[in-house]
């Protein structure tokens, strides 16, 4: 039976009437029409459906909808703020870092994650991190390069 | 073998469907005059290349703005005197940057900014007629065709600005949208000098375009086209599509791989509100509300399946060297004795001479498991019937294949089905097919609305076809003086294409048998070619090292072909080839070609012999495949093919046992993730002199056998299976 969920997303509380088990993947991508969050697997298994809760990397595929509570969920169209790209988005175009682009909501979502736990991670952390993230088009060495040239924006702009 | 050859042989056998017997043109009128007035610009199918891409053309004419226009249009690009640049072809983005590279070569011709051209890509309903997005054929066809187009709508808006200042065209240059007089301050947009007229021009082979070594825009990094939207999130593909009142679909699917349906309840999912369900023959499906409902009521129908002949993959190997290999039901007595049961047995003629006069002979067997192409955005389709008339989303490589498949299964005429392709989470191969574009737009009809279908993980490891299995056979002599004396090859199943050999070889014999699979087979990357470079490369390092020769002065010893020498040379050059490798360290080294390119590829794998794990620590691959054109986006395509191609090196396979596909999921299916990633480096020939061929597939070939080799060093042991799982 459909009850009332009082979501935060993306900075914005949105209510929503569906099923407390339903996954949060088709919450956001039917219900809410945020369609940047893609399924890959549905079995926690590629990262694709990659969303923040509180900051943290969640399979969105996995995650019901009671389970979120009022915790903040960010998607990937909530990372660029007025218009402006987040530094691994930038980067991410910078590096070429995506070829079909399909995988590509999911690893900057996740690596979003990372950077602010580790602000200048080494390859070997960012394969460690990554690893749940799969990009079929094989562009990991050049995510590995966007995710340090990243780094480097967020350290200049500190600056 | 020649190329084209080579491609047609894979056509026949392998595309899912064959061309339409007929195809019949729509009045191009239609598209045509929605572009309002303007410079047209239309490209001719260049004869060759559609010769080679075997399409069935017709040389009706149609018309634009009252003037003619032939059909055998390949692509077509309007100024319009609104000021946009519009090109349109029917090839389709999945990944490979097309969308990229064609703007780029439209831009060089127009001398334009890139981000001034708006591609329309892969839409039924507003691009020229395409076989498909597929063999490596946009690059070197698609390409030129554009540039000649863009090369005579430049020419033409000079004759246009000489006309109305009444000078010399030799007076008149082009830059930055505009016709200028050089030498002074006098310009004027391109837009303008169409002043509300619609014009059109052919132009043909014949028109000239610039040379590789003058280019400008081509040849240099440019930024992926829309790379914004995909960052954002804001990219629609076809399974992010909405429409009105749009409800989601599911289809039953039977519990093995070949069943029939016996007996369908739908009774307790008709009594669901929000649902519809359907059965048509074999077919069973809902759509509902959400996508929610439509799960629920799919697991409300009760059904009965005949099974069908229990596959089994502990037999395939035996089974494709027989001529019925396994049989699937529907392919029972049709085409089943193809193959010719041929085994190595006794060498015959001249490669029995050949073995003769060897100092060291093999016979080895090489094995190819069933792979998936597993694109990350699984089939998807929304599809609306609107007034009789059908318009499906979906991701496909092949646009106008789909339409075909649609008139078809609904006996719709041309004019009644529009396939629009967003650009596509990714084929590789699989998606030639449109099986998702007609379930939905079967449901879709009975439910009187639009309907989205996305396959799950399960259904794209399930229902969508695999890159063929086979078994390799190889014979082989070879002199201590490094002279191959004999070379004989034979391909069960897996396919022609790299079949020949590049070495030279006093005697040679290859051949390639067709057989019945047990599992549904078509497109992949490169097709056969990674299979039989696998074998042949494999089998040439046992040459080379039976005779304590070099693996790298082996080959360049045998090889006559000077692009495969310098893509070798360059490879081993950057990975330092002669250095010795660790303990538990073997390095590797292969070469190949396909598709009008070159790629050599070196490996170090590091072995952990505790777990048996094999990880590739380091590749180069040095590749060339012509006159470049977006030099990033090639290096991207070469790293992701060899990533690509180390999973069906290494741990890809599909499992099937009982009639059923054992592995359809991530979990057990692995494919390449971070962790698999060796440093790779990334060598460009960059041959101006050259056309510019295709670089999406060639780059696969060399890795496996590259790894193989290193893994031989390592540990003494050989593979000869694909994925290799070596035990050591
Ligand atoms: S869709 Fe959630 S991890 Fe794959
Ligand atoms: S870019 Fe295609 S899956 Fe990563």
């Amino acid at each position: 039976m459909p009850d009332p969920h009082e979501l935060k997303i993306n900075g914005k509380a949105v209510r929503v009437e569906v099923d407390r088990d339903r996954m949060l993947l088709g919450v956001l991508r039917e219900d809410l029409g945020l369609t940047g969050t893609k399924y890959g697997c549905g079995e926690g298994r590629c990262g694709a459906c990659t969303v923040l809760i509180d900051g943290q990397p969640a399979r969105s595929c996995r995650t019901k909808i009671g389970a979120v509570g009022s915790r903040e969920v960010t998607t990937i169209e909530g990372l660029s703020t007025g218009g402006v790209l987040h530094p691994l988005q930038r980067a991410f175009l910078e590096a070429d870092a995506l070829q079909c682009g399909y995988c590509t909501s999911g690893m900057i979502v996740a690596a979003s994650a990372l950077l602010r736990r580790n602000p200048d991670p080494s390859r070997e952390e960012i394969v460690e991190f990554l690893d749940g993230n799969i990009c079929r088009c094989g562009t990991y060495q050049r995510i590995i390069r966007a995710i340090r040239v990243a780094a480097e924006l967020r350290k200049e702009a500190a600056r | 073998m020649s190329t084209p050859i080579d491609a047609e042989l894979e056509i026949e056998r392998y595309e899912l469907r064959e061309a339409p017997l007929y195809h019949f043109e729509p009045d191009r009128r239609d598209f045509l005059r929605t572009l309002g007035a303007g410079l047209l610009v239309v490209a001719l199918v260049d004869r060759e290349a559609s010769e080679a891409d075997a399409q069935p053309r017709g040389g009706r004419r149609g018309g634009f703005g009252g003037e003619s226009v032939p059909q055998d249009v390949g692509a077509w690009i309007h100024i319009g005197d609104d000021g946009r640049i519009e090109v349109s072809t029917g090839k389709a983005e999945v990944g490979q940057n097309i969308r990229t590279s064609l703007a780029q070569a439209v831009a060089e011709e127009l001398r334009v900014p890139v981000g001034s051209i708006r591609m329309v890509m892969a839409d039924t309903a507003r691009t020229p007629y395409d076989r498909g997005t597929f063999g490596s054929r946009t690059t070197p066809t698609m390409s030129p065709q554009l540039r000649r187009a863009a090369a005579a709508a430049r020419e033409a808006l000079v004759d246009l600005a000489a006309e109305r200042w009444k000078v010399d065209r030799a007076e008149l240059t082009v830059a930055e949208g505009s016709v200028v007089r050089k030498g002074t301050n006098q310009s004027i947009r391109f837009r303008e000098l169409t002043e509300g007229r619609s014009l059109t021009r052919t132009v043909s082979e014949s028109a000239s375009i610039t040379p590789a070594d003058q280019w400008k825009v081509s040849g240099h990094p440019t930024p992926k086209v829309d790379g914004h939207a995909f960052v954002t999130g804001a990219h629609i593909y076809a399974s992010d599509v909405r429409r009105p009142g749009m409800w989601y679909a599911k289809v039953l699917r039977s519990p093995t791989y070949h069943a029939t349906l016996t007996s369908v309840d739908l009774s307790a999912a008709k009594a669901m509100t929000d649902v519809v369900a359907v059965r048509d023959g074999d077919f069973v499906a809902v759509a509902a509300r959400s996508e929610r409902q439509a799960e629920q009521a799919i697991a409300a129908i009760r059904a009965e399946w005949k099974p069908g002949p229990s596959i089994s993959e502990k037999t395939l190997f035996d089974d494709l060297k027989r001529p019925g290999g396994q049989q699937p039901p529907e392919r029972a007595g049709r085409g089943g004795n193809r193959g010719n049961q041929v085994g190595l047995g006794e060498a015959s003629g001249s490669i029995a001479e050949g073995m003769r006069a060897a100092d060291f002979r093999f016979e080895q067997t090489y094995t190819i498991a069933y792979i998936a192409h597993a694109p990350l955005e699984p089939r998807a389709a929304v599809a609306e019937w609107t007034e009789g008339k059908l318009t499906v989303w979906t991701g496909t490589q092949r646009p106008f294949g789909v339409r075909e498949e649609l008139m078809r299964a609904f006996r719709l005429p041309e004019d009644r089905v529009r396939v629009i392709v967003p650009d596509t989470g990714s084929g590789y191969g699989g998606k030639h097919s449109g099986e998702a574009a007609v379930e939905a737009a079967r449901i879709a009809r009975e439910v009187g609305r639009a309907v989205k279908l996305v396959w799950t993980r399960e259904e794209e490891f399930t229902r969508a076809y695999f890159r063929p299995a086979g078994v390799i056979e190889v014979r082989a002599g070879v002199r201590k003086d490094g002279t191959i004396t004999a070379w004989e090859f034979h391909n069960h199943n897996s396919g022609p294409s790299g079949l020949e050999c590049p070495y030279r070889t006093a005697e040679k014999r290859v051949a390639f048998h067709a057989s019945n699979s047990p599992l549904r087979q078509g497109s992949y990357r490169a097709l056969a070619s990674t299979a039989n470079h696998f074998a042949r490369e494999s089998q040439i390092d046992e040459l080379a090292r039976a005779i304590g020769m070099d693996p790298l002065t082996f080959r360049l010893k045998n090889l006559t072909d000077d692009r495969m020498r310098a893509v070798l040379e360059a490879a081993a050059k950057t990975f330092g080839w002669g250095r010795k490798a660790g303990s538990d360290r073997g390095v590797g080294i292969a070469v190949g070609s396909e598709k009008g390119g070159y790629i050599a590829t070196c490996a170090e794998v590091a072995i952990d012999r505790s777990t048996g794990r094999v990880q590739v620590v380091r590749a180069v691959s040095a590749f060339d495949c012509g006159a470049v054109v977006n030099p990033t986006h090639l290096e991207n395509q070469v790293e992701g093919a060899l990533i690509q191609g180390l999973g069906g090196a290494l741990s890809e396979a599909i499992a099937f046992d009982d009639g059923k596909i054992q592995n359809p999921k991530f979990s057990k299916y692995r494919v390449p993730r971070f962790r698999d990633t060796p440093e790779i480096e990334v060598v460009l020939i960059d041959r101006k002199d050259q056309p510019s061929a295709g670089a999406g597939e060639t780059p696969i070939v060399a890795i496996a056998p590259a790894v193989g080799s290193a893994i031989f060093d390592a540990t003494g042991v050989r593979p000869r299976s694909m994925p290799m799982r070596p035990k050591v």
